[in-house]
């Protein structure tokens, strides 16, 4: 059993256990997936789709936050790609074309991996702080997506691109399969090869993986530029799913969502260790919260409370300490292996 | 010595004042000055908005300064100063927040310039200003709900209606409530079943709508407070296999064009218009206000609604 409870993936996979059988509880329905109009439908495929975009957010948001640093930009970076890829689009003669929409979605990528390479180089050749370096563009883009769109929505009647965020491919959302594909790769990279251990280790003391011959500075800047491209996707997604750019509103505190799910699935924002397995279950803990809201039919005006409340639970039950505390069973034991949840260093060192 | 000291400052006293006089009606004469401040550019609606005070200015005659506050409350009132220091003839701006504005009417007031409010209301005394121009948002809402009471007059069992409201706190958003609901509320039929905050966005709109779907199987009616979240509704509702318009009836507010389109092409059953076209009547204020006319207080846009024909007749001369 301790094993079990001391793993680091348990209190967030538990959390998310616990609020979709609250769900089944309420709406008794909830879990039914059934095929329809020839693709799944069902709450569990919504909270797959419309979570996908912060699942790819989130996975480069781990990235940057395991090198010490935090992307405060991607939100603006959603509607930047979202404003070029259907400005684009909006242009062409025929809409459906595929090289068409393969070229906007090209540029729009493209232009993600600048916006990261801007973020990357502020950081680790400027030396600007990441909170401040990143700011600026989360305060300026959401300006240049609306020079990109000059202030209106632009509607794009695609189906190629439609595919890419509101799209089935074998009854599946084509969002989350991109989502998957993502998160695997991601995986592959940080934990088959030593990239993963490179970023932590840059984490834990900058100073020191230098001195030991790590390239920091070039593995911040593709952790910057990483997270910039994994938002220009989730832009596309977004913006292909209600087939119009929004460059007001697409990806508005994205960015915060992004960081919270990092923070439950149990990496610290001190850097250093971090999990994408536990990031994907943060994600989708955010995603739940929000479909959970909506289907129980929480006023609107008690929302955000609501969902302070149950993420400050979450929070709060993933802390050893508060355990301890609050579930004395061996009164004067240590907080279970520090090494398993790195969140709760943090929360003692400030405490 | 000292009268002629005196004779001569006079006289620039006098050659200033007259020269201040001259920038004062803008060199022109008799050409009217207004000094409008516009909140920014962030919808189409707004658009729309600014293009139609700048053509009836010009139509009018009168001479319009603009300029773009870009959402800022600071840019905004640095403006009106600037306004007041080329002592033009109105001012007339639409507040970006409700609060906060005092200091600067006051100022206006104390440089007997006349204020306008256009499209959104400020909470300072309304002796400081001296008309409020802009739409009614529970009125929208009733016209909503009249059309909803008299499509279901007939009916016999319960109409289950969701409701997805703009941005929590926003001064539509609470209106448009309050007036739909206050009219519902005469058919004990008519039932809101739930009723989401979607942000007035099309995003949001869609998601709301699909997961209310799944925990409502009968929905009878969607309001949406805005056409944005109607239409990201509509794409829900279609993607759930249900036919919008038909199987679930859609009244949105605001008329935008893409929101005219789907009421032309039968998705939307019923919009009220929520008009950005307000620059004949404000220069018709102003003109009124420089004639020593007395003006209303309170000035209600002029508003209509549209059913699906109507729309269809309407959208090929459509401004926005």
């Amino acid at each position: 059993m301790k094993t079990v409870t001391g793993h680091r993936l348990f209190w967030p996979a538990a959390v998310l256990v616990v609020m979709l059988l609250a769900n089944v509880v309420v709406t008794p329905g909830f879990l039914s997936v059934q095929v329809r109009g020839g693709h799944l439908y069902g709450s569990l495929i919504d909270i797959l789709l419309f979570g996908a975009p912060l699942i790819l957010i989130s996975i480069g948001m781990t990235g940057v936050i395991a090198t010490g640093g935090i992307d405060l930009s991607v939100g603006a970076v959603v509607a930047i790609s979202g404003a070029l890829a259907c400005y684009m689009i909006s242009g062409q003669d025929d809409q459906g074309s595929v090289p068409g929409v393969l070229v906007a979605v090209g540029l729009a990528l493209g232009l993600s991996a600048v916006l990261g390479l801007w973020n990357g180089l502020l950081v680790a050749r400027a030396g600007i702080q990441p909170i401040i370096a990143t700011l600026i563009l989360m305060v300026a883009g959401r300006g240049v997506a609306q020079l990109i769109t000059s202030g209106k929505n632009i509607n794009v009647n695609s189906p190629p691109y439609k595919l890419i965020g509101g799209g089935y491919l074998l009854t599946v959302p084509f969002a989350v399969l991109v989502a998957a594909v993502v998160v695997a790769l991601a995986g592959l990279a940080v934990r088959r090869t030593a990239l993963g251990m490179l970023l932590e280790a840059i984490g834990g003391n900058a100073e020191a993986s230098r001195l030991v011959g790590i390239r920091s500075r070039r593995l911040i800047v593709l952790a910057y530029t990483f997270c910039a491209v994994c938002a220009g996707i989730a832009g596309l997604m977004i913006s292909s799913n209600i087939s119009t750019a929004d460059g007001n509103n697409a990806g508005l505190w994205m960015e915060l969502d992004a960081i919270l799910a990092v923070v439950i699935g149990g990496t610290a924002l001190t850097g250093g260790r971090f999990t994408l397995a536990g990031t994907v279950l943060g994600a989708l803990v955010i995603q739940t919260l929000s479909t959970t809201i909506y289907t129980t039919g929480v006023p609107p005006q008690t929302t955000l409370v609501f969902k302070a409340v149950v993420v400050t639970a979450v929070c709060l039950i993933q802390s050893p300490a508060f355990r301890a505390k609050v579930f004395r069973r061996r009164p004067g034991a240590p907080p279970p292996d520090p090494v398993a949840s790195p969140g709760p260093a943090d929360v003692e060192v400030r405490a | 010595m000292n009268r002629k000291l005196t004779a001569l400052l006079a006289a620039m006293a006098l050659a200033l004042a007259a020269t201040g006089c001259g920038g004062g009606s803008g060199g022109d004469s008799g050409k009217i000055t207004l000094g409008f401040s516009q909140v920014g550019s962030e919808s189409g609606w707004r658009e729309a908005n600014t293009k139609s005070v700048k053509e009836s200015a010009q139509a009018a005659g009168i001479d319009l300064k603009f300029s773009d506050a870009q959402q800022k409350q600071e840019n905004q009132i640095a403006t009106i100063r600037s306004y007041i220091q080329q002592k033009v003839d109105v001012i007339a701006f639409s507040p970006v927040v409700v609060t906060g504005w005092d200091a600067v009417l006051k100022e206006a007031q104390a440089a007997k310039i006349p204020v306008v409010l256009t499209d959104r209301a400020v909470d300072s005394d309304p002796s400081l200003y001296v008309s409020f121009l802009g739409s009614d948002f529970v009125k929208e809402g009733e016209a909503v709900g009249d059309w909803v009471l008299d499509e279901y007059k007939d009916a016999t069992g319960p109409v289950n209606i969701v409701q997805l409201e703009g941005t929590v706190g926003s001064a539509p958003a609470i209106d448009r409530k309050k007036g739909f609901e206050s009219k519902i509320a005469a058919n004990p039929n008519l039932k809101v079943i739930a009723s989401q905050s979607g942000d007035f966005t099309r995003a949001d709109g869609k998601e709301v709508m699909q997961a209310i779907l799944k925990a409502n199987p009968k929905i009878d009616l969607l309001f949406a407070h805005n056409d944005d979240m109607g239409l990201g509704a509509i794409q829900a509702i279609e993607e759930a296999g249900k036919k919008p318009g038909v199987d679930i009836k859609i009244v949105t507010i605001d008329a935008v064009h893409d929101g005219m389109q789907a009421l032309a092409d039968g998705k939307i059953n019923f919009i009220a218009e929520c008009s950005p076209l307000l620059g004949d009547q404000l220069m018709d204020i102003v003109k009124k206000i420089k004639a020593g006319q007395p003006v209303d207080k309170r000035i209600v846009t002029t508003e209509t609604t549209f059913t699906q024909q109507q729309a269809a007749e309407a959208l090929p001369t459509r401004k926005y």
